[in-house]
């Protein structure tokens, strides 16, 4: 077989370093190292700016290593929608066995290494979210309840608390409640998306909240899981790392994200349709901003606390 | 007549060796420079010898 016959079908088995790089989810991956960093500035000790560097970079590798092993498990359902189809392995850019084959070693490599270089709480934390988004996440609960969105936002919130774990070697109220915010948040922020675009996810066997029970129930949610991330945004605002300039971020972005909600709840289909979806792409684009803010915020306050301002 | 490389599997072939053996070469630099900060800072929960002896 020759090199054109090979490339004219797509199954070449020569993937190039930006396809493995794109098994990782590097969007994905920058939401993980963000909130990473912020765990570990606000943190009250401080570590050696190598250490700190390692430990991001090694927390980063766990992310990008469970994004690999999530595309190999869901290959199959990533070849049935459109969103998907251009992914390494749909796309026949790399094997599904490469795909384990990275996943598992770079999932190695990072718990070991962050534990080298921080502490074992960071690289135990490491290993439980890796473990969390791969089997209970994405094999089990992913194609199997409507509440999947909760689930795996709770992968996506672990980061914040090993960057706290990095620095200080445990787990207390701050890192909780930031794994809290990233937790409550995710299924708002993606629930709004989910509303006012037409996912192929039924095809494919994926239960959302939409499909299963209705886009009245799923408003509904968005509006419950808008109240409880009000309550730990402003709870966080009243830790040791909170202070005046992140409660004032709290207090206005919830106000506006629960007035968002409200107005999404209130709204019925026809309603949304005849003006193209706008209160609910309102309220995803200001999830976008909400989190980043907050983070921010939180890191806005540990950058003046050396000189007496940041902080209660 | 010389053979030559030039349809774009043996660029993406190219591109993997490189980037892989970029890499590494980081990942032992960061090794190396993980390990001269952990020798150079002092152990957790270990007070200065000068503190020690007081």
């Amino acid at each position: 077989m020759s090199d054109t016959s090979l490339h004219s079908n797509g199954q070449t088995g020569e993937a190039g370093f930006g396809d493995y790089y794109a098994l990782l989810k590097p969007r994905v991956m920058s939401l993980v190292v963000f909130t990473a960093v912020v765990g570990l500035v606000v943190a009250p000790v401080s570590v050696h700016p190598v250490v700190a560097l390692a430990s991001i970079l090694f927390i980063a590798l766990g992310g990008g290593a469970s994004g690999a092993l999530n595309m190999w498990w869901d290959a199959d359902i990533d070849r049935k929608m459109k969103r998907t189809l251009s992914r390494p392995i749909p796309s026949g850019k790399v094997t599904e066995g490469e795909a384990l084959g990275l996943g598992v070693a770079l999932s190695g490599i990072a718990v070991v290494m962050l534990a080298l270089a921080a502490n074992m709480m960071a690289g135990a934390l490491l290993a439980f979210t890796i473990f969390f988004y791969v089997v209970i996440y994405t094999m089990w609960l992913k194609r199997w309840t409507p509440q999947n969105i909760v689930i795996g936002g709770a992968a996506g919130a672990f980061p914040p608390m090993i960057g706290w774990a990095v620095a200080t070697g445990g787990i207390s109220i701050e890192s909780v409640l930031m794994f809290a915010l990233t937790f409550a948040w995710t299924p708002p922020h993606f629930w709004a998306l989910a509303l006012f675009t037409k996912g192929d996810y039924a095809n494919a066997g994926v239960p959302m909240l939409t499909v299963t029970h209705g886009r009245r129930a799923t408003r509904a949610h968005i509006l419950g899981y808008t109240f409880a991330l009000a309550a730990v945004a402003i709870a966080l605002g009243l830790t040791s790392i909170g202070g005046p300039v992140y409660m004032v971020v709290a207090v206005v972005l919830n106000a506006m994200f629960i007035k968002g909600a409200v107005n999404v709840w209130r709204r019925t289909d026809d309603d949304s349709d005849a003006d193209k979806h706008k209160a609910e792409r309102g309220l995803f684009k200001l999830s976008l901003a909400y989190l980043f803010l907050h983070y921010g915020a939180l890191l806005v306050e540990a950058t003046l606390k050396p000189y007496g301002l940041g902080g209660w | 007549m010389d053979i030559r490389a030039e349809h774009e599997i043996h660029q993406r072939r190219l591109s993997r060796n490189v980037g892989l053996g970029l890499v590494l070469v980081g990942f032992v630099a960061l090794v190396y420079f993980l390990t001269i900060a952990k020798v150079n800072s002092p152990a957790p929960n270990t007070l200065p010898a000068a503190e020690q002896s007081q």
